[in-house]
């Protein structure tokens, strides 16, 4: 794969991350438990939404054939989107939104950290922009999962099972394919073995001070790197793309 | 057509009195978003984004088109420049004066990776200026704010977050 080729599959799967994930965070909007929570999963999504818009763009003009930001969300289909699984999984309950929220903004902070030092400038950019925002929301989450972990014995033990069903998901965030190679050496990107060393650490200590126990690692799901997605991802984007697909250029 | 005479000061000036649609005290210079302009055989007027999904973003990029048509000035690029990152650190002085009497705590400065991560130090009410305030939600009416609530006036009061 050449770089040119590897840069471009590397944003545009950014940005499907970024996309995926806020799609699923959106479909929450307005069905959150309290008030601050609708505040806080609402500008997170939102966060996620311009995330992906800058990766979108970006994608666009790399690929040169004038597709726009929309084009990338909304016109391409299922085996196109190149997004981990852990993040087009459904909602679930609460804990288990904070579960996954956790488990990948500490990968994400520390994929966004190692862009913003990487040798592509745009994306630098577009990662230092990101990584402050992304801090917040780690924050808040954290602090969600200690709550959730440390507090009454049904939060505990849903919230552990939480952390077990979503572990499985882990492995592929750092499970590097040519594309992650390739990004690495050309353009001195993250290094996918370090991220796991720290992500490990990190999701330890918040997993003991939230009094959860480490799953062991055992098998673990992929595919959604490679476009193969989980059953669930088709409907999704169903519901995400149905106006553009049945009202081609629709705008307002 | 651009007047020849046109400077790159005079173009600020016109958009000294732009505001932000969210926070409409505010106007795009205090809050540190116009990057630069040039003239060339069009205007070019360089913003950056606050955040990255600001829905603000496009208003602000209509605006400032807007108040530059106003004047005559037809042919109007803009340029959304991303690096470095906005940070509120460069709201200026009067921009934090505006807030405070907006009832808005202006965000505490030096916004560090840490505050990020660990919370904000102590936030003034900005009525009464009493430190002895708590937190009332990490989240607010807009992505940039937070609602605190003043223990000494229980007035309640957004903070301007420090990113």
């Amino acid at each position: 794969m050449n770089q040119d080729k590897a840069l471009l599959a590397y944003v545009t799967r950014l940005g499907d991350n970024a996309l995926v994930l806020s799609q699923r965070m959106v479909e929450l909007v307005a069905a959150m438990p309290e008030l601050e929570e609708e505040l806080a999963n609402a500008n997170f999504a939102l966060d996620y939404i311009g995330q992906a818009r800058m990766f979108y763009s970006y994608a666009g003009e790399l690929e040169g054939k004038g597709r726009s930001e929309d084009d990338f969300a909304f016109l391409r289909d299922e085996n196109e989107f190149r997004n981990v699984l852990l993040l087009e999984l459904p909602n679930g309950h609460f804990g288990d939104l904070v579960a996954r929220l956790v488990l990948f903004d500490v990968f994400y902070l520390a994929q966004l950290e190692a862009l913003a030092d990487c040798t592509d400038e745009r994306v630098r950019e577009i990662a230092a922009r990101a990584e402050k925002e992304i801090r917040y929301h780690l924050r808040h989450n954290t602090q969600w999962l200690v709550r959730l972990g440390d507090g009454t014995a049904e939060s505990h033990e849903r919230t552990q099972d939480s952390i077990k069903a979503l572990w499985t998901y882990t492995g592929e965030l750092f499970a590097p394919d040519e594309i992650d190679n390739v990004f690495e050496a050309e353009f001195d990107g993250p290094d996918l073995h370090t991220i796991y060393q720290r992500w490990k650490e990190q999701v330890g200590a918040i997993l003991a001070e939230a009094t959860l126990d480490l799953p062991e690692d055992g098998h673990m799901q992929s595919g959604g790197k490679a476009g193969r997605h989980t059953e669930h991802f088709g409907y999704m984007i169903a519901e995400m793309q149905y106006l553009q697909r049945t009202h081609p250029g629709a705008s307002w | 057509m651009v007047a020849i005479a046109l400077s790159p000061e005079q173009v600020l000036e016109w958009l000294s009195d732009v505001a932000d649609p969210e926070i409409p005290v505010l106007t795009i210079a205090d809050l540190g978003i116009i990057r630069g302009v040039r003239v060339e055989d069009e205007v070019i007027v360089e913003l950056t984004p606050t955040y990255s999904g600001c829905p603000a973003t496009e208003v602000i990029e209509k605006s400032v088109v807007d108040a530059l048509y106003k004047q005559g000035i037809e042919n109007v690029r803009i340029e959304r420049v991303l690096s470095p990152a906005w940070t509120t650190d460069w709201i200026s002085e009067e921009g934090r004066k505006k807030l405070r009497e907006y009832g808005i705590a202006p965000p505490a400065e030096g916004g560090s990776k840490r505050e990020l991560l660990h919370g904000s130090r102590s936030i003034a009410c900005p009525r009464c200026d009493s430190t002895d305030t708590s937190v009332v939600s990490e989240f607010g009416s807009t992505a940039c704010k937070a609602s605190y609530k003043c223990n000494s006036c229980l007035e309640p009061f957004e903070y301007f977050k420090c990113i």
